[in-house]
């Protein structure tokens, strides 16, 4: 298959942006703002860089991606569905009873979904599990994973970070949806995290800040980043609810989905843009 | 009727160490503290399977998960009580909801742990892994046992917490037994009550059971080393033909073995239970031999708790 040019996953991320709205629409509940913006990131991984096959799940030698930002389950599942890991129209029985679907990503349950998560802060851990694993193993996969940057008030991260240093995990590569945005609002305001860089390159992270909505800028960093001798973190300054204008930079979308009237518009706005 | 003092940790690195040739998917964590729970000794024999994470006990259970989801059978080892309590909730998410390969097996659990005081002193452990679903909870009896269930548990494919004590314990069950996952043993028959125990308690219930057949009494004892999946049938035969029952654990009887028994005979044989156990309370520092007594977990305790438990028979 011929590789997919930055146009055609502009337009991918575009799909998993209405997908996002229609799934979380359809739940009437969810988290559709910080799957907005990681939106471009997942067309990426899942679209360009990524080395899988969702016919073989369990492949051995499949890349790993670890959603530690668990709450934006609807973009994963968008683009697992999109890549063909289950059909499509499963992604409408997001968070309903019985559905494999679950309000955060569950191993297991889902082909595709590596670790189950939710819970803040743990993903980077089970992601250092995997790469040195690989290590171990002597595979070449890369293990990729996504965090929030809300989320990075949490401590286990920042053991996490330690502990990819010491074992010098260069085949893990860490990206921060830096969307400013957290429930309560600006990060800053919360419990700051700047200066967000400094304190990984001081934890021994190769460090790389990017655009997060430029696919160009994404795929260019994480050329780079698989030639790195130690982890990468790659930052990814992002708009919360990117693509819906009156979602974005806004946190009353955190955790809501839309309404009717919202619906009818965030979905109008994305197909105009959808080739 | 007891052999030799022997500490079980020993006794799990012992084993972990004889995985290391045998089985190329053992990896073993430990958090700064591999010479005292002995996964030193993998880490001698096998290096590179072993991974030290340092001080950090829920990055430990990430990177198990990880590492398990990755093929691996992963051994997580530190102290009791930040092997279940720092880590509970990494636990919950990382290894008991996915159902991955982890065995979390920890040393120093019990007020045994002595002169470090009850920061250490894991009384509860029992009581918050056996409440998570797909959990499962073993406390061996001795040295042996922790050898044989350590074995058992690299067999099986799933998350189990496994709690064993510092001290040296006397040895009762015969080396070279093999361990059953949720099979109970009786260690000795008896007609007038039923003293089940896990951990060190068990010799303690078998002192117990001597010093009530000097009384004319006959105490039956039961070495429950599996807390959950409980053998539920071995304490309904039991204490169907006893009629009543002592439970004995190094731990709180809030959750633990004793609990287990309760909700057991709660739903089958109607019968008297006496809990022996540490009472709703933090321990302290001091030897572990006085801690046990002032604790109330003595072989006489379990020989008064096994009066009262026969005096409320119908």
């Amino acid at each position: 298959m011929a590789e997919l040019s930055v146009a055609e996953l502009e337009n991918i991320a575009n799909k998993l942006r209405l997908h996002v709205v229609e799934m979380t629409y359809a739940a009437n509940s969810g988290h559709p703002g910080g799957s907005l913006s990681a939106a471009d990131l997942m067309a990426v991984l899942y679209f360009r860089v990524m080395r899988h096959d969702p016919s073989n799940p369990q492949w051995e030698d499949r890349d790993r991606f670890v959603l530690s930002k668990g709450h934006v389950a609807p973009v994963l599942y968008a683009a697992l569905a999109e890549s063909g890991y289950f059909p499509v129209e499963d992604l409408l029985t997001l968070r309903k009873i019985g559905s494999k679907l679950q309000g955060h990503p569950v191993r297991g349950k889902v082909p595709g979904v590596e670790m189950s998560t939710g819970s803040l802060g743990q993903g980077l851990s089970m992601a250092c599990g995997i790469a040195l694993a690989g290590k171990m193993d002597g595979k070449d996969y890369t293990t990729y994973c996504l965090l929030g940057d809300g989320e990075l008030q949490s401590g286990q991260n920042w053991e996490a970070a330690m502990f990819a240093r010491q074992y010098s995990l260069n085949n893990l590569i860490a990206f921060v949806d830096r969307n400013h945005l957290q429930i309560t609002g600006n990060t800053e305001g919360a419990v700051g995290l700047e200066p967000l860089p400094e304190k990984w390159k001081a934890f021994g992270w190769n460090v790389i800040m990017v655009k997060g909505h430029s696919i160009r800028q994404i795929i260019e960093a994480i050329e780079k980043a698989k030639n790195a001798t130690r982890p990468t973190v790659i930052i990814m300054d992002t708009v919360k609810g990117k693509g819906v204008s009156f979602m974005e930079n806004n946190a009353g979308f955190h955790g809501k989905a839309c309404n009717a009237e919202e619906f009818e518009k965030a979905v109008a706005e994305l197909k105009a843009v959808i080739q | 009727m007891t052999g030799q003092k022997l500490a079980q940790r020993n006794y799990y690195g012992k084993a972990l160490a004889e995985l290391a040739g045998k089985r190329s998917d053992v990896v073993v964590l430990d958090a700064d503290l591999a010479g005292s729970t002995k996964t030193s000794d993998f880490q001698k024999v096998c290096p590179e399977r072993f991974v030290e994470v340092g001080i950090a006990e829920q990055n430990m259970i990430g990177i198990a998960a990880g590492l398990a989801a990755s093929g691996k059978t992963a051994f997580a080892s530190t102290f009791g009580v930040f092997a279940t309590g720092r880590c509970w909730e990494q636990i919950r998410l990382a290894v008991a909801y996915p159902k991955l390969n982890v065995k979390v097996v920890a040393t120093h659990c019990g007020i045994s742990v002595g002169e470090d005081g009850a920061s250490h002193q894991a009384l509860e452990d029992i009581s918050v892994m056996r409440s998570l679903p797909n959990m499962t909870v073993i406390a061996p009896a001795d040295a042996y046992e922790a050898y044989a269930a350590t074995m058992a548990i690299a067999d099986y494919n799933g998350p189990v917490y496994m709690r064993m004590g510092r001290a040296e314990f006397p040895t009762i069950t015969p080396e070279g037994k093999e361990f059953v996952i949720g099979k109970a043993t009786v260690l000795r028959e008896g007609t007038d009550v039923t003293l089940i125990g896990c951990g060190q308690m068990v010799s303690f219930c078998l002192d117990a059971a001597e010093k009530l057949e000097a009384e004319g009494i006959s105490a039956e004892v039961v070495n429950m080393s599996t807390i959950k999946p409980l053998d539920s049938q071995a304490v309904i035969d039991s204490v169907s033909k006893t009629g009543c029952c002592v439970t004995a654990e190094e731990h709180s009887i809030i959750g633990g073995l004793g609990s287990a028994v309760a909700e057991c005979l709660c739903e089958s044989v109607c019968a008297p239970l006496e809990r022996v156990g540490t009472k709703d309370t933090f321990g302290e520092s001091g030897k572990p031999a006085d801690l046990m007594v002032k604790y109330g977990l003595t072989a006489d305790d379990i020989v008064a708790a096994a009066k009262k438990s026969i005096s409320r028979k119908a």
